[in-house]
């Protein structure tokens, strides 16, 4: 009888186990960080998508999704709504601070042609540092205020320093660090979360309806949208950043914004970043 | 008698207006716990890093509403805001593994 039990019992643990491991979810390929796979699918999405869209045209956004807001934007290219803030941004950032120094000495090759390695992971802080972030350091290291993440003067430093870069490649790089791929995966998990009332996630708008219209505006593919940051909006009559961007998203669909470059911001940026990579920067821009 | 009429009258004057009171009491302790219950859930929002803009609205308009005394409408105001908060916590958790589900790959 006792070894009868002991038969029972032994069996059903044994089913309970092979039950446990039959429903555990194996370890897919989900559950792996592969940044490489990642861009590799991100942009043939988008190719396979619009395959009369020439790659490096989808940093143009809505332009490049329409013929005729296409040229449209031909022609506003002739006298671009961003250039009075180029110009401003031009001469913030060759005027000197009080301390004589200027944002110059805080950038590789003197702040020239670098927007395309922003943002990147910086190994002794263990944290993104976007070029909006970098900049304010670079203010604050030499005793100046600064700037609003969202205002005409940060969009203005980073219109210049963008124009400074344009036609060259996004170069984002992901150093062998585990601080730098969780970050990077932190990204993108908040690219794909849906959030606010309206249930929306960056990729609804972004990768599930680029090309159409949501009111009258016509939705950017996500390939390449930072690449022409910042951007002049004809809706908000001014220039915006990419923190301007981001939050602005957030209220948009009814969920309160994170403060400008909290983690996720910047993780967010990371990845959209790196996923575009090889496009060439294209900012300042300008949008309907 | 005429005396004895006003004495009764004045007794149920101010049995209503204590009963009043006693009523207008109760809807505010009602508003106080519903608003509490609701800004608590807004809270474990925020940690959640998932508020919903209309939650603070729906909260803003309770606030409002006590304060121009109307209680009833208050406490309407602050129940929706804990259901506004509420799903939005249910948001923020099922996304944790739903996000996967949009993913490029």
């Amino acid at each position: 009888m006792k070894l009868r039990s002991a038969i029972h019992l032994a069996s059903a643990a044994l089913a309970l186990a092979v039950l446990t491991f039959a429903s555990a979810p194996p370890l897919a390929a989900a559950d792996t960080i592969d940044p490489v796979a990642d861009a590799k699918a991100f942009r043939k999405f988008f190719t396979d998508k619009f395959p009369k869209v020439k790659l490096e045209d989808f940093v143009n956004g809505p332009y490049s999704m329409n013929e005729d807001l296409h040229r449209q934007w031909q022609e506003k290219e002739q006298f671009p709504p961003y250039e009075f803030s180029l110009e401003m941004g031009k001469e913030m950032f060759s005027k000197p601070f009080k301390n004589g120094k200027s944002y110059e000495d805080c950038f590789p090759n003197k702040g020239i042609a670098i927007r395309q390695n922003y943002p990147y992971f910086d190994e002794k802080e263990g944290k993104v540092v976007t070029l909006e972030l970098a900049l304010n350091r670079c203010r604050e290291a030499n005793g100046e205020p600064p700037f609003s993440y969202v205002r005409d003067e940060m969009a203005a430093l980073t219109a210049y320093m963008a124009f400074t870069s344009r036609g060259k490649p996004m170069d984002i790089k992901i150093p062998n660090d585990p601080r730098a791929l969780a970050a990077y995966e932190s990204g993108k998990e908040y690219f794909y979360t849906r959030r606010g009332q309206l249930n929306f996630s960056c990729a609804t708008c972004h990768v599930q309806s680029p090309g159409e219209r949501i009111r009258a505006e016509i939705l950017a593919p996500a390939l390449g949208i930072l690449n022409a940051m910042p951007i002049y909006r004809s809706e908000w009559s001014g220039m915006g950043t990419t923190s301007r961007r981001f939050t602005t998203c957030n209220s948009q669909i009814r969920g309160v914004p994170l403060t400008p470059q909290d983690d996720e911001y910047r993780n967010v940026e990371y990845y959209l970043s790196y996923v575009s990579n090889g496009l060439p920067i294209s900012g300042p821009g300008a949008r309907p | 008698m005429r005396n004895t009429t006003l004495k009764s009258a004045l007794v149920l004057a101010l049995l209503a207006g204590g009963a009043t009171s006693a009523l207008a009491a109760g809807a505010e302790d009602d508003f106080k716990a519903a608003y509490a219950a609701a800004d608590a859930a807004n809270k474990e929002a925020g940690k959640l890093r998932n508020q919903w803009t209309t939650t603070a609205a729906t909260l803003a308009a309770a606030k409002k509403a006590a304060d121009t005394g109307d209680f009833d409408k208050a406490t309407a105001s602050a129940k929706e805001a804990e259901a506004l908060a509420k799903a939005s916590i249910f948001q923020a958790t099922s996304e944790k593994t739903r996000w996967r589900d949009l993913e490029i790959r």
